[in-house]
Protein backbone atom coordinates (compact mmCIF):
# COMPACT_ATOMS: atom_id res chain seq x y z
CA UNK A 1 0.00 0.00 0.00
CA UNK A 2 1.35 3.43 -0.91
CA UNK A 3 1.85 6.01 1.85
CA UNK A 4 -0.89 8.15 0.32
CA UNK A 5 -3.40 5.30 0.50
CA UNK A 6 -2.36 4.51 4.06
CA UNK A 7 -2.83 8.15 5.00
CA UNK A 8 -6.21 8.22 3.27
CA UNK A 9 -7.31 5.11 5.17
CA UNK A 10 -6.16 6.61 8.44
CA UNK A 11 -8.03 9.83 7.72
CA UNK A 12 -11.17 7.93 6.77
CA UNK A 13 -10.97 5.92 10.00
CA UNK A 14 -10.43 9.08 12.04
CA UNK A 15 -13.29 10.84 10.23
CA UNK A 16 -15.62 7.91 10.84
CA UNK A 17 -14.82 7.97 14.56
CA UNK A 18 -15.35 11.75 14.80
CA UNK A 19 -18.63 11.63 12.84
CA UNK A 20 -19.76 8.67 14.96
CA UNK A 21 -18.99 10.61 18.13
CA UNK A 22 -20.92 13.67 17.01
CA UNK A 23 -23.82 11.50 15.86
CA UNK A 24 -23.91 9.83 19.29
CA UNK A 25 -23.87 13.19 21.07
CA UNK A 26 -26.65 14.39 18.75
CA UNK A 27 -28.81 11.34 19.43
CA UNK A 28 -28.30 11.69 23.16
CA UNK A 29 -29.08 15.42 23.13
CA UNK A 30 -32.25 14.80 21.13
CA UNK A 31 -33.29 12.09 23.58
CA UNK A 32 -32.65 14.41 26.53
CA UNK A 33 -34.63 17.26 24.94
CA UNK A 34 -37.55 14.93 24.16
CA UNK A 35 -37.49 13.58 27.71
CA UNK A 36 -37.41 16.98 29.40
CA UNK A 37 -40.00 18.35 26.94
CA UNK A 38 -42.45 15.55 27.77
CA UNK A 39 -41.72 15.82 31.49
CA UNK A 40 -43.01 19.34 31.83
CA UNK A 41 -46.41 18.44 30.39
CA UNK A 42 -48.96 16.08 31.99
CA UNK A 43 -49.93 13.33 32.52
CA UNK A 44 -47.61 12.84 35.49
CA UNK A 45 -47.26 9.67 37.47
CA UNK A 46 -46.69 10.52 41.16
CA UNK A 47 -46.78 6.87 42.28
CA UNK A 48 -43.96 6.05 39.86
CA UNK A 49 -42.01 9.09 41.03
CA UNK A 50 -42.38 8.11 44.69
CA UNK A 51 -41.26 4.56 43.98
CA UNK A 52 -38.18 5.78 42.11
CA UNK A 53 -37.34 8.26 44.89
CA UNK A 54 -37.38 5.34 47.30
CA UNK A 55 -35.25 3.15 45.02
CA UNK A 56 -32.72 5.84 44.14
CA UNK A 57 -32.63 7.79 47.40
CA UNK A 58 -33.41 5.56 50.32
CA UNK A 59 -31.91 2.31 49.06
CA UNK A 60 -28.67 4.02 47.97
CA UNK A 61 -28.17 5.49 51.43
CA UNK A 62 -26.14 2.60 52.95
CA UNK A 63 -23.65 2.33 50.11
CA UNK A 64 -23.22 6.08 49.69
CA UNK A 65 -22.99 6.61 53.46
CA UNK A 66 -20.37 3.92 53.98
CA UNK A 67 -18.32 5.20 51.04
CA UNK A 68 -18.27 8.70 52.53
CA UNK A 69 -17.51 7.48 56.05
CA UNK A 70 -14.52 5.36 55.00
CA UNK A 71 -13.21 7.95 52.53
CA UNK A 72 -13.46 10.73 55.12
CA UNK A 73 -11.41 8.68 57.59
CA UNK A 74 -8.78 7.72 55.00
CA UNK A 75 -8.56 11.34 53.83
CA UNK A 76 -8.00 12.62 57.39
CA UNK A 77 -5.24 10.04 57.91
CA UNK A 78 -3.44 11.03 54.68
CA UNK A 79 -3.74 14.76 55.34
CA UNK A 80 -2.31 14.18 58.79
CA UNK A 81 0.68 12.27 57.38
CA UNK A 82 1.23 14.84 54.61
CA UNK A 83 0.66 17.80 56.92
CA UNK A 84 3.04 16.50 59.60
CA UNK A 85 5.96 16.94 57.19
CA UNK A 86 5.36 20.70 57.19
CA UNK A 87 4.23 20.93 60.81
CA UNK A 88 0.76 21.54 59.45
CA UNK A 89 -1.09 18.55 60.88
CA UNK A 90 -3.63 20.97 62.36
CA UNK A 91 -5.00 21.51 58.85
CA UNK A 92 -6.69 18.07 58.99
CA UNK A 93 -10.23 19.32 59.82
CA UNK A 94 -10.14 22.17 57.29
CA UNK A 95 -8.78 20.15 54.36
CA UNK A 96 -10.99 17.18 55.15
CA UNK A 97 -14.20 19.18 55.14
CA UNK A 98 -13.29 21.05 51.97
CA UNK A 99 -12.13 17.89 50.21
CA UNK A 100 -15.25 15.99 51.18
CA UNK A 101 -17.89 18.65 50.57
CA UNK A 102 -16.45 20.17 47.42
CA UNK A 103 -15.22 17.05 45.64
CA UNK A 104 -15.27 13.60 47.20
CA UNK A 105 -18.77 13.61 48.67
CA UNK A 106 -20.60 14.42 45.42
CA UNK A 107 -18.20 12.59 43.08
CA UNK A 108 -17.92 9.34 45.03
CA UNK A 109 -21.62 9.47 45.87
CA UNK A 110 -22.38 10.02 42.19
CA UNK A 111 -20.17 7.14 41.10
CA UNK A 112 -21.68 4.76 43.66
CA UNK A 113 -25.24 5.71 42.69
CA UNK A 114 -24.30 5.41 39.01
CA UNK A 115 -23.04 1.88 39.65
CA UNK A 116 -26.18 0.96 41.53
CA UNK A 117 -28.89 2.86 39.70
CA UNK A 118 -27.81 3.52 36.09
CA UNK A 119 -27.11 -0.19 35.61
CA UNK A 120 -30.44 -1.23 37.14
CA UNK A 121 -32.35 1.30 35.02
CA UNK A 122 -30.62 0.21 31.81
CA UNK A 123 -31.25 -3.45 32.61
CA UNK A 124 -34.91 -2.93 33.51
CA UNK A 125 -35.80 -0.61 30.63
CA UNK A 126 -33.64 -2.68 28.25
CA UNK A 127 -35.47 -5.87 29.20
CA UNK A 128 -38.78 -4.06 28.75
CA UNK A 129 -37.59 -2.97 25.30
CA UNK A 130 -36.52 -6.42 24.08
CA UNK A 131 -39.65 -8.10 25.48
CA UNK A 132 -41.82 -5.46 23.71
CA UNK A 133 -43.18 -4.11 27.01
CA UNK A 134 -42.28 -0.57 25.86
CA UNK A 135 -44.28 -1.06 22.65
CA UNK A 136 -47.08 -2.47 24.82
CA UNK A 137 -47.06 0.69 26.95
CA UNK A 138 -47.52 2.78 23.81
CA UNK A 139 -50.48 0.70 22.65
CA UNK A 140 -52.00 1.09 26.15
CA UNK A 141 -52.19 4.89 25.87
CA UNK A 142 -49.11 5.41 28.00
CA UNK A 143 -46.08 7.39 26.92
CA UNK A 144 -42.92 5.54 28.02
CA UNK A 145 -41.10 8.88 28.32
CA UNK A 146 -43.58 10.14 30.88
CA UNK A 147 -44.36 6.86 32.64
CA UNK A 148 -41.00 5.08 32.73
CA UNK A 149 -38.19 7.54 32.20
CA UNK A 150 -39.53 10.87 33.44
CA UNK A 151 -40.03 9.70 37.05
CA UNK A 152 -36.55 8.18 37.07
CA UNK A 153 -34.89 11.40 35.95
CA UNK A 154 -36.87 13.62 38.32
CA UNK A 155 -36.30 11.23 41.25
CA UNK A 156 -32.55 11.12 40.58
CA UNK A 157 -32.29 14.93 40.31
CA UNK A 158 -34.25 15.37 43.57
CA UNK A 159 -32.65 12.60 45.60
CA UNK A 160 -28.98 12.98 44.68
CA UNK A 161 -28.55 16.34 46.51
CA UNK A 162 -30.16 14.87 49.63
CA UNK A 163 -27.96 11.79 49.43
CA UNK A 164 -24.88 13.95 48.99
CA UNK A 165 -25.83 16.10 51.98
CA UNK A 166 -25.94 12.99 54.14
CA UNK A 167 -22.80 11.69 52.50
CA UNK A 168 -20.95 14.95 53.21
CA UNK A 169 -21.96 14.82 56.86
CA UNK A 170 -20.83 11.21 57.16
CA UNK A 171 -17.55 11.99 55.36
CA UNK A 172 -16.76 14.74 57.84
CA UNK A 173 -17.79 12.41 60.63
CA UNK A 174 -15.39 9.76 59.31
CA UNK A 175 -12.55 12.28 59.46
CA UNK A 176 -13.56 13.40 62.94
CA UNK A 177 -13.80 9.81 64.24
CA UNK A 178 -10.31 8.98 63.04
CA UNK A 179 -8.77 12.30 64.08
CA UNK A 180 -10.16 12.19 67.60
CA UNK A 181 -9.81 8.42 68.04
CA UNK A 182 -6.36 7.82 66.57
CA UNK A 183 -4.60 11.10 65.92
CA UNK A 184 -5.24 12.76 69.27
CA UNK A 185 -7.33 15.74 68.08
CA UNK A 186 -9.60 17.53 70.50
CA UNK A 187 -13.19 16.83 69.52
CA UNK A 188 -14.59 20.34 70.11
CA UNK A 189 -11.63 22.05 68.43
CA UNK A 190 -11.89 19.74 65.42
CA UNK A 191 -15.59 20.49 64.94
CA UNK A 192 -15.01 24.18 65.51
CA UNK A 193 -12.35 24.37 62.78
CA UNK A 194 -14.58 22.34 60.46
CA UNK A 195 -17.45 24.78 60.96
CA UNK A 196 -15.14 27.77 60.43
CA UNK A 197 -13.82 26.56 57.12
CA UNK A 198 -17.09 25.27 55.69
CA UNK A 199 -18.82 27.97 53.64
CA UNK A 200 -22.39 27.99 52.36
CA UNK A 201 -21.07 28.14 48.79
CA UNK A 202 -19.29 24.81 49.32
CA UNK A 203 -22.55 23.16 50.31
CA UNK A 204 -24.47 24.77 47.44
CA UNK A 205 -21.91 23.75 44.84
CA UNK A 206 -21.94 20.25 46.27
CA UNK A 207 -25.71 20.02 45.86
CA UNK A 208 -25.69 21.49 42.38
CA UNK A 209 -23.10 18.92 41.39
CA UNK A 210 -25.22 16.19 42.91
CA UNK A 211 -28.32 17.29 40.98
CA UNK A 212 -26.34 17.39 37.71
CA UNK A 213 -24.88 13.94 38.41
CA UNK A 214 -28.35 12.63 39.22
CA UNK A 215 -29.60 13.88 35.86
CA UNK A 216 -26.74 12.19 33.98
CA UNK A 217 -27.10 8.93 35.92
CA UNK A 218 -30.80 8.59 35.11
CA UNK A 219 -30.37 9.88 31.56
CA UNK A 220 -27.68 7.30 30.80
CA UNK A 221 -29.66 4.47 32.38
CA UNK A 222 -32.79 5.40 30.43
CA UNK A 223 -31.04 6.20 27.13
CA UNK A 224 -29.06 2.98 26.92
CA UNK A 225 -31.97 0.87 28.17
CA UNK A 226 -34.42 2.46 25.73
CA UNK A 227 -32.11 1.88 22.77
CA UNK A 228 -31.03 -1.64 23.63
CA UNK A 229 -31.65 -4.38 21.11
CA UNK A 230 -30.62 -7.95 20.48
CA UNK A 231 -31.86 -9.90 23.48
CA UNK A 232 -29.91 -10.66 26.65
CA UNK A 233 -26.54 -9.72 25.15
CA UNK A 234 -27.96 -6.37 24.05
CA UNK A 235 -29.29 -5.66 27.54
CA UNK A 236 -25.88 -6.58 28.97
CA UNK A 237 -24.17 -4.14 26.61
CA UNK A 238 -26.70 -1.42 27.49
CA UNK A 239 -26.02 -1.92 31.20
CA UNK A 240 -22.24 -1.63 30.78
CA UNK A 241 -22.54 1.39 28.49
CA UNK A 242 -24.91 3.10 30.92
CA UNK A 243 -22.48 2.78 33.84
CA UNK A 244 -19.36 3.69 31.87
CA UNK A 245 -20.94 6.72 30.19
CA UNK A 246 -22.48 7.90 33.49
CA UNK A 247 -19.03 7.66 35.14
CA UNK A 248 -17.41 9.72 32.39
CA UNK A 249 -20.16 12.35 32.38
CA UNK A 250 -19.99 12.65 36.18
CA UNK A 251 -16.22 13.16 36.20
CA UNK A 252 -16.30 15.58 33.25
CA UNK A 253 -19.19 17.66 34.57
CA UNK A 254 -17.55 17.71 38.01
CA UNK A 255 -14.41 19.18 36.49
CA UNK A 256 -16.40 21.80 34.58
CA UNK A 257 -18.43 22.85 37.64
CA UNK A 258 -15.33 22.95 39.85
CA UNK A 259 -13.48 25.17 37.36
CA UNK A 260 -16.50 27.48 37.00
CA UNK A 261 -17.26 27.77 40.73
CA UNK A 262 -13.80 27.65 42.31
CA UNK A 263 -11.48 28.42 39.38
CA UNK A 264 -11.67 32.19 39.51
CA UNK B 1 -67.12 1.18 1.60
CA UNK B 2 -63.99 2.76 3.05
CA UNK B 3 -61.52 0.16 4.19
CA UNK B 4 -60.80 0.26 7.92
CA UNK B 5 -57.09 -0.07 7.20
CA UNK B 6 -55.57 0.59 3.78
CA UNK B 7 -51.87 0.32 2.96
CA UNK B 8 -50.46 1.48 -0.35
CA UNK B 9 -46.86 1.06 -1.39
CA UNK B 10 -45.54 0.92 2.17
CA UNK B 11 -41.76 0.53 2.17
CA UNK B 12 -39.28 0.31 5.01
CA UNK B 13 -35.55 -0.19 5.03
CA UNK B 14 -33.32 -0.95 8.04
CA UNK B 15 -29.71 -0.16 7.16
CA UNK B 16 -29.01 -2.01 3.93
CA UNK B 17 -31.93 -4.40 4.40
CA UNK B 18 -35.11 -3.58 2.50
CA UNK B 19 -37.76 -5.17 4.75
CA UNK B 20 -40.94 -3.89 3.10
CA UNK B 21 -40.96 -3.29 -0.66
CA UNK B 22 -44.33 -1.70 -1.32
CA UNK B 23 -47.05 -3.43 0.69
CA UNK B 24 -50.60 -2.99 -0.66
CA UNK B 25 -53.29 -4.30 1.64
CA UNK B 26 -56.83 -3.46 2.74
CA UNK B 27 -58.76 -4.66 5.78
CA UNK B 28 -62.53 -4.12 5.78
CA UNK B 29 -64.48 -3.19 8.94
CA UNK B 30 -65.36 -6.23 11.04
CA UNK B 31 -63.13 -8.46 8.98
CA UNK B 32 -60.47 -10.81 10.31
CA UNK B 33 -57.45 -10.73 8.03
CA UNK B 34 -54.49 -13.01 8.58
CA UNK B 35 -51.10 -12.25 7.09
CA UNK B 36 -49.03 -15.39 6.64
CA UNK B 37 -45.37 -15.55 5.77
CA UNK B 38 -42.05 -16.93 6.92
CA UNK B 39 -39.79 -15.44 9.55
CA UNK B 40 -38.17 -12.16 8.57
CA UNK B 41 -40.58 -11.37 5.73
CA UNK B 42 -41.70 -8.11 7.36
CA UNK B 43 -44.92 -9.17 9.08
CA UNK B 44 -44.14 -7.51 12.43
CA UNK B 45 -42.76 -4.40 10.73
CA UNK B 46 -46.03 -4.05 8.78
CA UNK B 47 -48.06 -4.09 12.00
CA UNK B 48 -45.69 -1.70 13.76
CA UNK B 49 -45.93 0.72 10.82
CA UNK B 50 -49.73 0.76 11.08
CA UNK B 51 -49.48 1.31 14.84
CA UNK B 52 -47.09 4.20 14.35
CA UNK B 53 -44.33 2.47 16.32
CA UNK B 54 -42.17 2.47 13.18
CA UNK B 55 -42.29 5.18 10.53
CA UNK B 56 -42.34 3.83 6.95
CA UNK B 57 -39.90 5.31 4.41
CA UNK B 58 -42.55 5.55 1.71
CA UNK B 59 -46.19 4.78 1.02
CA UNK B 60 -49.50 5.61 2.61
CA UNK B 61 -51.37 4.07 5.53
CA UNK B 62 -54.99 5.11 5.98
CA UNK B 63 -57.27 4.17 8.84
CA UNK B 64 -60.94 4.88 8.05
CA UNK B 65 -59.76 6.95 5.10
CA UNK B 66 -57.47 9.16 7.16
CA UNK B 67 -53.73 9.25 6.53
CA UNK B 68 -51.84 8.19 9.65
CA UNK B 69 -48.20 8.15 8.56
CA UNK B 70 -46.32 11.08 10.04
CA UNK B 71 -48.73 11.63 12.93
CA UNK B 72 -47.10 13.12 16.02
CA UNK B 73 -47.82 13.87 19.66
CA UNK B 74 -51.48 13.96 20.62
CA UNK B 75 -52.75 12.88 17.18
CA UNK B 76 -50.43 9.85 17.23
CA UNK B 77 -51.54 8.92 20.76
CA UNK B 78 -55.21 9.18 19.72
CA UNK B 79 -54.49 7.02 16.69
CA UNK B 80 -52.73 4.40 18.81
CA UNK B 81 -55.58 4.37 21.33
CA UNK B 82 -57.86 2.82 18.68
CA UNK B 83 -55.79 -0.36 18.62
CA UNK B 84 -55.32 -3.25 20.95
CA UNK B 85 -52.37 -5.52 20.44
CA UNK B 86 -51.46 -9.00 21.57
CA UNK B 87 -47.68 -9.18 21.47
CA UNK B 88 -45.82 -12.35 20.56
CA UNK B 89 -44.33 -12.89 24.00
CA UNK B 90 -47.32 -11.38 25.80
CA UNK B 91 -45.28 -8.31 26.84
CA UNK B 92 -46.97 -8.28 30.24
CA UNK B 93 -45.46 -5.81 32.70
CA UNK B 94 -43.67 -8.12 35.10
CA UNK B 95 -43.48 -5.55 37.87
CA UNK B 96 -47.29 -5.35 38.11
CA UNK B 97 -49.86 -7.93 39.23
CA UNK B 98 -52.25 -9.42 36.69
CA UNK B 99 -55.19 -7.12 37.50
CA UNK B 100 -53.08 -3.98 37.02
CA UNK B 101 -51.78 -5.35 33.73
CA UNK B 102 -55.28 -6.01 32.44
CA UNK B 103 -56.69 -2.67 33.61
CA UNK B 104 -53.59 -0.67 32.65
CA UNK B 105 -55.28 1.51 30.04
CA UNK B 106 -58.42 2.04 32.13
CA UNK B 107 -59.10 4.90 34.50
CA UNK B 108 -61.31 5.00 37.58
CA UNK B 109 -61.18 3.76 41.15
CA UNK B 110 -59.17 0.71 42.17
CA UNK B 111 -62.38 -1.25 42.79
CA UNK B 112 -63.82 -0.46 39.37
CA UNK B 113 -60.54 -1.29 37.61
CA UNK B 114 -60.25 -4.57 39.50
CA UNK B 115 -63.81 -5.43 38.53
CA UNK B 116 -63.09 -4.58 34.88
CA UNK B 117 -59.96 -6.75 35.03
CA UNK B 118 -61.95 -9.68 36.45
CA UNK B 119 -64.59 -9.18 33.76
CA UNK B 120 -62.05 -9.22 30.93
CA UNK B 121 -60.20 -12.19 32.44
CA UNK B 122 -63.52 -14.08 32.51
CA UNK B 123 -63.86 -13.43 28.77
CA UNK B 124 -60.62 -15.29 28.18
CA UNK B 125 -61.54 -18.08 30.57
CA UNK B 126 -59.54 -17.07 33.64
CA UNK B 127 -60.95 -16.83 37.16
CA UNK B 128 -60.45 -14.00 39.62
CA UNK B 129 -57.93 -16.16 41.51
CA UNK B 130 -55.20 -14.93 39.15
CA UNK B 131 -55.90 -11.22 39.78
CA UNK B 132 -53.13 -10.73 42.32
CA UNK B 133 -50.55 -13.07 40.80
CA UNK B 134 -47.44 -11.79 39.05
CA UNK B 135 -47.15 -12.58 35.33
CA UNK B 136 -43.94 -14.56 35.97
CA UNK B 137 -45.84 -17.11 38.05
CA UNK B 138 -48.24 -17.92 35.18
CA UNK B 139 -47.77 -20.57 32.48
CA UNK B 140 -47.18 -19.50 28.86
CA UNK B 141 -50.78 -20.16 27.88
CA UNK B 142 -52.13 -18.21 30.85
CA UNK B 143 -49.80 -15.29 30.12
CA UNK B 144 -51.12 -15.22 26.57
CA UNK B 145 -54.68 -15.15 27.85
CA UNK B 146 -53.93 -12.37 30.33
CA UNK B 147 -52.29 -10.43 27.49
CA UNK B 148 -55.41 -11.02 25.40
CA UNK B 149 -57.60 -9.73 28.24
CA UNK B 150 -55.38 -6.63 28.45
CA UNK B 151 -55.60 -6.06 24.70
CA UNK B 152 -59.42 -6.06 24.73
CA UNK B 153 -59.89 -4.25 28.06
CA UNK B 154 -60.18 -0.77 26.57
CA UNK B 155 -62.54 -2.11 23.86
CA UNK B 156 -60.38 -1.11 20.91
CA UNK B 157 -61.88 -0.88 17.42
CA UNK B 158 -59.02 -2.82 15.88
CA UNK B 159 -57.04 -5.72 17.32
CA UNK B 160 -53.62 -6.91 16.20
CA UNK B 161 -52.35 -10.35 17.01
CA UNK B 162 -48.62 -11.01 16.60
CA UNK B 163 -48.02 -14.77 16.36
CA UNK B 164 -50.78 -15.54 18.89
CA UNK B 165 -50.04 -19.28 19.10
CA UNK B 166 -46.22 -19.30 19.06
CA UNK B 167 -44.74 -21.27 21.94
CA UNK B 168 -48.02 -22.89 22.99
CA UNK B 169 -48.92 -26.58 22.90
CA UNK B 170 -51.42 -27.54 20.15
CA UNK B 171 -54.39 -27.69 22.50
CA UNK B 172 -53.68 -24.34 24.16
CA UNK B 173 -53.04 -22.90 20.68
CA UNK B 174 -56.51 -24.01 19.64
CA UNK B 175 -58.01 -22.52 22.80
CA UNK B 176 -56.39 -19.16 21.93
CA UNK B 177 -57.59 -19.43 18.31
CA UNK B 178 -61.15 -20.08 19.50
CA UNK B 179 -60.93 -17.14 21.89
CA UNK B 180 -59.72 -14.79 19.17
CA UNK B 181 -62.48 -15.91 16.81
CA UNK B 182 -65.13 -15.50 19.52
CA UNK B 183 -63.85 -12.08 20.61
CA UNK B 184 -63.72 -10.80 17.04
CA UNK B 185 -67.28 -12.00 16.41
CA UNK B 186 -68.73 -10.94 19.79
CA UNK B 187 -67.08 -7.55 20.08
CA UNK B 188 -67.36 -6.84 16.31
CA UNK B 189 -63.72 -5.94 16.18
CA UNK B 190 -61.60 -5.64 13.04
CA UNK B 191 -58.68 -8.03 13.47
CA UNK B 192 -55.30 -8.29 11.81
CA UNK B 193 -53.22 -11.32 12.72
CA UNK B 194 -49.73 -12.23 11.63
CA UNK B 195 -48.73 -15.86 11.92
CA UNK B 196 -46.87 -18.71 10.33
CA UNK B 197 -49.13 -21.25 12.02
CA UNK B 198 -51.47 -22.48 9.29
CA UNK B 199 -54.00 -24.15 11.60
CA UNK B 200 -54.28 -20.83 13.43
CA UNK B 201 -54.70 -18.94 10.14
CA UNK B 202 -57.46 -21.31 8.99
CA UNK B 203 -59.33 -20.87 12.23
CA UNK B 204 -59.03 -17.11 12.70
CA UNK B 205 -59.16 -15.76 9.16
CA UNK B 206 -61.97 -14.48 6.99
CA UNK B 207 -59.34 -13.56 4.47
CA UNK B 208 -55.66 -14.46 4.14
CA UNK B 209 -52.79 -12.51 2.59
CA UNK B 210 -49.29 -13.81 2.06
CA UNK B 211 -46.26 -11.61 2.59
CA UNK B 212 -43.08 -12.67 0.86
CA UNK B 213 -39.87 -10.67 0.57
CA UNK B 214 -41.58 -7.49 1.69
CA UNK B 215 -44.65 -7.48 -0.51
CA UNK B 216 -48.08 -9.12 -0.61
CA UNK B 217 -47.88 -11.84 -3.24
CA UNK B 218 -51.36 -13.29 -2.83
CA UNK B 219 -54.61 -12.63 -1.03
CA UNK B 220 -57.93 -14.38 -0.98
CA UNK B 221 -60.62 -15.84 1.25
CA UNK B 222 -59.80 -18.62 3.67
CA UNK B 223 -61.56 -21.16 1.44
CA UNK B 224 -59.38 -20.23 -1.51
CA UNK B 225 -56.21 -20.97 0.43
CA UNK B 226 -55.86 -24.56 -0.79
CA UNK B 227 -56.61 -23.68 -4.41
CA UNK B 228 -54.66 -20.45 -4.66
CA UNK B 229 -52.80 -21.50 -7.80
CA UNK B 230 -49.79 -19.67 -6.40
CA UNK B 231 -46.76 -21.95 -5.99
CA UNK B 232 -45.38 -19.80 -3.13
CA UNK B 233 -48.63 -20.01 -1.18
CA UNK B 234 -48.92 -23.74 -1.92
CA UNK B 235 -45.43 -24.39 -0.62
CA UNK B 236 -46.03 -22.36 2.55
CA UNK B 237 -49.49 -23.74 3.28
CA UNK B 238 -48.29 -27.31 2.97
CA UNK B 239 -44.97 -26.67 4.67
CA UNK B 240 -42.74 -28.14 1.98
CA UNK B 241 -38.98 -27.64 1.85
CA UNK B 242 -39.01 -27.87 -1.96
CA UNK B 243 -40.54 -25.09 -4.00
CA UNK B 244 -39.96 -21.54 -5.15
CA UNK B 245 -39.22 -20.28 -1.61
CA UNK B 246 -35.60 -21.12 -0.88
CA UNK B 247 -34.23 -21.09 2.63
CA UNK B 248 -30.74 -19.62 2.79
CA UNK B 249 -29.10 -22.83 4.01
CA UNK B 250 -25.49 -23.76 3.55
CA UNK B 251 -24.71 -27.37 2.72
CA UNK B 252 -22.49 -29.04 5.25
Amino acid sequence: MSPVTTLAHALIALGTVVIGLFAAIGRLARFAVTLVGRLVRPPWYPAQLFEQMLVIGWFSLPVVGLTALFTGSALAQQIYIGGSRFNASSTVPAVTVIGIVRELGPVLGGLMVAGRVASAMAAEIGTMRVTEQIDALTTLRTDPFRYLMGPRVVAAVLMMPLLVLVSNALGVMGGWLLATGRLGFNSAAYLNTTAQFLKADDVWSSMVKAAVFGFFIALMGCYHGYHSSGGAAGVGRATTNAVVSAFILILLSNLIITVIVFGS
Amino acid sequence: MTARIALRGVAKQFGAKQVLRGVDLAVQPGESLVIIGGSGTGKSVTIKCILGLIRPDAGSIKVDGREVTGLKGRALADHQARFGMLFQGGALFDSLPVWRNVSFALSGSVASRRAAAADNLARVGLGSDVLDLRPSSLSGGMQKRVALARAIAARPEILFFDEPTTGLDPIMADVINDLIRTLVTDLKITALTITHDMSSARKIADRVAMLYEGSIIWQGSRDELDASGNPYVDQFVHGRADGPIKMPLRTL
